[in-house]
C-alpha cells in the first residue's frame, strides 16, 4: 500500500459470540491475509454468550486499518476497537523460571522485590517469579532475569481495557457553584 | 410441529422460497434423498461432480438474484464443492451449500467419508455453519439464507451431521433474523454523497468505474439514469458487464488488462473517477502507483474492507450500490440547481472529443482470413446472432476475455463469468444452473477446449435434464492464454501447453446425447451457431480456431495500464513486458 506510515504495534480489542469455532475464525484471518498476531488472549465477558479477545498486532495505518474492517467482517465479530491510542491499561501476566545458584538467590530476590514480582516455586536449583505489568515493565524485568540464566518463559499476552469514561469530571460540572474564594483553588478532587 | 432434521431441511429451503436444489447423494445425506423421494415443491437437478453442482447454483443466483442451494455429501463430495464456494466468495454470488457429515459421535473419529467440512470451508465462506441439534436447524437456515443474501453477497455452507438429519426435533422457525453481530449499512453518508455529486459535477475529466456489485443490488435503472444526469462515461468491470448497455455512447466497454484502449486510457487520465460496485482487483488497476495517478477517487461500496484496500480513496461511501446511487442521483439533481455543470462544460466537451479519439484510434479489432477462423469473429457472430440478449456464461482463458470484448452486452443478470477465482471448467455447470432457472430462454456457454474438459461430464446432466445449454468450444488446441503467455513474456518457450487431437468433441457431445456440429472454416460458424440455436436441447459447437490468436490490448501482469500491448509485439517489446513481469 503506497504512502503507508512507520508499522507499530497496535492492541485491539473485539467482542465476539461465544460460539465454537471463532477463534479460528480469527486466527485463519490473520494467517490467511498474512498479517502478524504478537500475542492473542481470550476470555468469556459478564456475558457468558460473548468473548472478548485481546490481539496486539505489529503494522502500519494500512494494515490496521484492513484487520480491523476484516475482523468486523466476521459474521460473529459484534465489536472492534483498536485501543492503541485510546486511554486503556494493558497487563500481561509471565511465569519465569530462572536458574538460583547460591551466588544469585538474593540477586533474584532483590529484583523479584523491586518488580513486585512474586516467588511462587522454590527449588534448590531455581525459583519461579510470578510478575504482571505493561510491556515496558516486563521487558526490563526480563533484562534483569536473562543474565541470571533463565530455563523457561510462559506469557499469557496481553490483556487491555478502556479507562472509564470520565464521567466524575461531568457530574462535578453543575457543582461549579462552589467555586473557592481561595484563588490557588484550582479545583475539586471529588 | 416435530419432524426429522431432513424433513426440517427441505420445509426451509421451501419457506425459503428455494424451487430448484442441485445435488448429488451420498451416505450422510441419505435422510434428505429419503424425505426428498415425495416432497412436493422441490425440484432437484442431480449433477455429475459436486463442484459442478456449487457452479450450478452460482449461474441460478447471479442470473435470478435469488440465493442458489446445492446439496451434496459429506467428505469427498464436500471438498469437491470448495472450489466452486471459493468462487462465489470472490465473485460475492449468493449461495448457501449443504453438505453432509458424519453423525454427531463420530465427528473427529476419521470416520468413512469424514473431512473436517467447517474448518475446511471456512476461509472461503462468507460464514458456515455446523448443526449440532435438530432445533437449531430452522434459526441456523434462516441465518444462512439471511447472510449469503445480504449486505456484499456470498457463499454460507452448513454442515449437517447424519444423525441430526434423522432425529426428530421441533420445527423452529423465526419471523425475524436478528443478529446483533451483523448489520450491513446500506444507505450511504449523506455527507460524502453530498461530496460526490460536487466533485461529479465540477469534474472536468470524469470517469464511471462499475462492477458487479451494480448487478448485485440490481442498480442498472439507477446507474443509467446517473449518467444521463451527468453524461459521465462508464467503463465496466469483468463482473460488471451488462450493468450499462454497450451500445451507449457513454459506454467506454471493459478496463483492465484486457480492457479496451479507450477505457484504460479515459481511467488514467480521469480527474475524478467514481468507482460503485468494484473492489479495485488487480487485473483492473495494473500497477497500482500508477492507476488513475491524478484522479480524485470515490468509492461506493457495501464492504467497507473494500475501500481503500488496494487504492487510497478520497471520497468512501459505504452502502448498497442502488439506494447510494438513487442518493447521489437527488444530490446531483440538487447541485444542478445552482447551474454549476456550465464550470467545466467546456473542458467536458474536449474530455468528449479526447474520448472519441481514442475511441477511433484503437477500438477492438483483428484480422480477418479466409482460411482460419478468427475466434473474435465467433463471439462477435454470437453478439449479432443473439442480439445481446443471449444469457452468455465462459470458461476461463482468452475465449472469456474475447467474449467480455465482443459480446455486446445490453442487459444485467446475463453474463456469468467466473472473475476473481478465474476457475475453468466454470463455464457448462454454471450454464446449466442458468437453464434450469431460465428455461424460455437462450443459453450460450462460450467456452475454451481446455476449460471445457474440466467439467465436460456435466453434458449428461444438461441431456438427462433437458437443460438446453448451446456450448460454443473455441477450439485453438490448448491452453490459449497460457500460450499468449508463453509467446509474449517468456520468449516463445511453449511448455505442456497443447491439447488434442483428442477428444472429438462432436463425438464426445453425441455420446452424451447431445447435438454435437463442427466448424473449421470461417464460411461455417454462422450456419453452424444458426444450427445450434434452432436445435432442441442441449448442442456442442466445436470450432477450430486459429490458436495463434492473442487477446490484444493486454497490460502485462505487474505493467502500468498506460503500457497496453495493442498487437502481437516484436522483440523488443517482449523484452519490455518479461522486464515488467514483477507483479503476478
Amino acid at each position: 500500500m503506497q504512502n503507508g506510515n512507520e508499522p507499530r504495534k497496535h492492541t485491539i480489542a473485539i467482542q465476539v459470540e461465544n460460539k465454537f469455532g471463532v477463534l479460528s475464525r480469527v486466527a485463519g484471518l490473520f494467517s490467511a491475509r498474512g498479517y502478524n498476531i504478537e500475542s492473542l488472549s481470550v476470555g468469556e465477558t459478564l456475558d457468558p454468550t460473548v468473548s472478548r479477545m485481546t490481539i496486539v498486532v505489529r503494522g502500519d495505518e494500512f494494515i490496521i486499518e484492513q484487520v480491523t474492517k476484516q475482523l468486523h467482517k466476521l459474521i460473529d465479530v459484534i465489536k472492534v476497537t483498536d485501543l492503541t491510542d485510546e486511554s486503556h491499561v494493558e497487563r500481561e501476566l509471565i511465569l519465569v523460571r530462572v536458574n538460583a545458584e547460591p551466588t544469585n538467590r538474593a540477586e533474584i530476590l532483590r529484583v523479584a522485590d523491586i518488580f513486585r514480582a512474586k516467588v511462587v516455586d522454590v527449588t534448590p536449583a531455581s525459583y519461579t517469579l510470578e510478575a504482571t505489568g505493561d510491556e515496558g515493565k516486563l521487558e526490563a524485568l526480563l533484562e534483569l532475569l536473562r543474565p541470571l540464566g533463565i530455563q523457561e518463559l510462559v506469557r499469557t499476552g496481553k490483556v487491555a481495557i478502556a479507562r472509564g469514561p470520565k464521567t466524575r469530571v461531568k457530574k462535578a460540572e453543575p457543582k461549579k457553584a462552589r467555586v473557592s474564594d481561595d484563588p490557588r483553588v484550582v479545583g475539586f478532587a471529588d | 410441529m416435530r419432524m426429522s432434521g431432513a424433513r426440517i431441511l427441505l420445509e426451509g429451503l421451501k419457506r425459503e422460497g428455494v424451487d430448484t436444489i442441485f445435488g448429488l447423494p451420498g451416505g450422510a445425506v441419505l435422510p434428505i434423498y429419503d424425505v426428498l423421494y415425495d416432497f412436493e415443491g422441490l425440484r432437484h437437478i442431480l449433477v455429475r461432480q459436486e463442484a459442478a453442482a456449487g457452479h450450478a447454483a452460482e449461474g441460478y443466483a447471479r442470473t435470478t438474484g435469488r440465493v442458489g442451494v446445492c446439496l451434496v455429501t459429506s467428505g469427498p463430495a464436500a471438498t469437491n464443492l470448495v472450489t466452486a464456494l471459493q468462487d462465489a466468495l470472490m465473485d460475492s454470488i449468493p449461495i448457501v451449500a449443504l453438505t453432509g457429515q458424519v453423525p454427531t459421535h463420530l465427528i473427529g473419529n476419521d470416520a468413512f467419508q469424514e473431512a473436517d467440512n467447517v474448518g475446511i470451508t471456512r476461509p472461503c465462506t462468507k460464514h458456515n455453519f455446523l448443526v449440532k441439534d435438530g432445533k437449531d436447524l430452522g434459526p441456523i437456515l434462516r441465518e444462512a439464507f439471511h447472510i449469503a443474501s445480504t449486505g456484499r453477497p456470498g457463499p454460507v455452507h452448513v454442515d449437517l451431521p447424519k444423525d441430526v438429519l434423522v432425529k426428530e426435533a421441533e420445527l423452529v422457525w423465526p419471523d425475524k433474523v436478528q443478529m446483533r453481530s451483523y448489520n450491513p449499512n446500506y444507505d450511504g453518508h449523506p455527507g460524502q454523497i453530498k461530496r460526490a455529486a460536487r466533485l461529479m459535477l465540477r469534474a472536468r475529466k470524469p470517469v464511471l468505474y462499475v462492477g458487479g456489485g451494480v448487478i448485485s443490488a440490481d442498480a442498472s435503472a439507477e446507474l443509467a439514469e446517473l449518467v444521463e444526469l451527468t453524461q459521465i462515461p462508464v467503463t465496466q468491470t469483468l463482473m460488471g458487464l451488462g450493468a450499462f448497455p454497450m451500445e451507449h455512447p457513454l459506454s467506454l466497454d471493459m478496463l483492465g488488462m484486457h480492457g479496451s484502449y479507450y477505457a484504460n486510457m479515459a481511467v488514467h487520465h480521469a480527474d475524478v473517477l467514481v468507482a460503485v460496485g468494484a473492489r479495485f482487483d488487480d487485473r483492473v488497476t495494473g500497477r497500482v502507483d500508477a492507476f488513475a495517478p491524478n484522479a480524485e477517487i470515490v468509492h461506493v461500496d457495501i464492504d467497507p474492507s473494500s475501500i481503500s484496500k488496494n487504492i487510497k480513496v478520497d471520497v468512501p461511501i459505504v452502502g448498497d450500490c442502488r439506494r447510494v446511487l438513487r442518493a447521489l442521483i437527488a444530490a446531483v439533481k440538487d447541485e444542478l440547481r445552482e447551474d454549476v455543470a456550465s464550470l467545466a462544460k467546456e473542458a467536458r466537451k474536449q474530455w468528449a472529443a479526447q474520448i472519441a479519439d481514442w475511441k477511433r484510434a484503437h477500438p477492438f479489432h483483428f484480422g480477418w482470413s479466409d482460411d482460419a477462423i478468427k475466434p473474435q469473429y465467433v463471439i462477435q457472430e454470437i453478439s449479432n446472432l443473439t442480439r445481446g440478449e443471449a444469457m452468455i456464461v465462459t470458461g476461463v482463458g482468452q475465449h472469456q476475455m474475447w467474449a467480455a470484448q465482443y459480446y455486446r452486452f445490453k442487459h444485467p443478470r446475463r453474463w456469468c463469468t467466473s472473475g476473481g477465482l478465474g476457475t475453468m471448467g466454470y463455464g457448462l455447470p454454471t450454464a446449466m444452473g442458468v437453464a434450469a432457472a431460465w428455461p424460455d430462454r437462450l443459453v450460450v456457454n462460450i467456452d475454451g477446449d481446455g476449460s471445457f474438459q474440466m467439467n465436460s461430464q456435466e453434458l449428461a446432466t444438461c441431456h438427462d435434464n433437458g437443460l438446453a445449454v448451446k456450448t460454443i468450444i473455441i477450439n485453438n488446441g490448448g491452453h490459449g492464454m497460457v500460450r499468449q503467455w508463453q509467446g509474449i513474456i517468456y520468449k516463445g518457450r511453449f511448455c505442456s501447453i497443447d491439447l488434442g487431437p483428442s477428444p472429438d468433441f462432436v463425438k464426445l457431445a453425441e455420446a452424451y446425447g447431445c447435438a454435437g456440429i463442427r466448424a473449421t472454416k470461417p464460411s461455417e460458424v454462422v450456419p453452424a451457431l444458426e444450427e445450434a440455436f434452432a436445435t432442441p436441447g442441449p448442442v456442442v459447437v466445436d470450432v477450430c480456431v486459429d490458436k495463434w490468436e492473442y487477446v490484444f490490448p493486454m497490460v502485462p501482469a505487474g505493467g502500468a495500464n498506460t503500457d497496453m500491448i495493442l498487437e502481437d509485439p516484436g522483440a523488443a517489446a517482449k523484452d519490455k513486458a518479461a522486464k515488467a513481469q514483477t507483479g503476478f
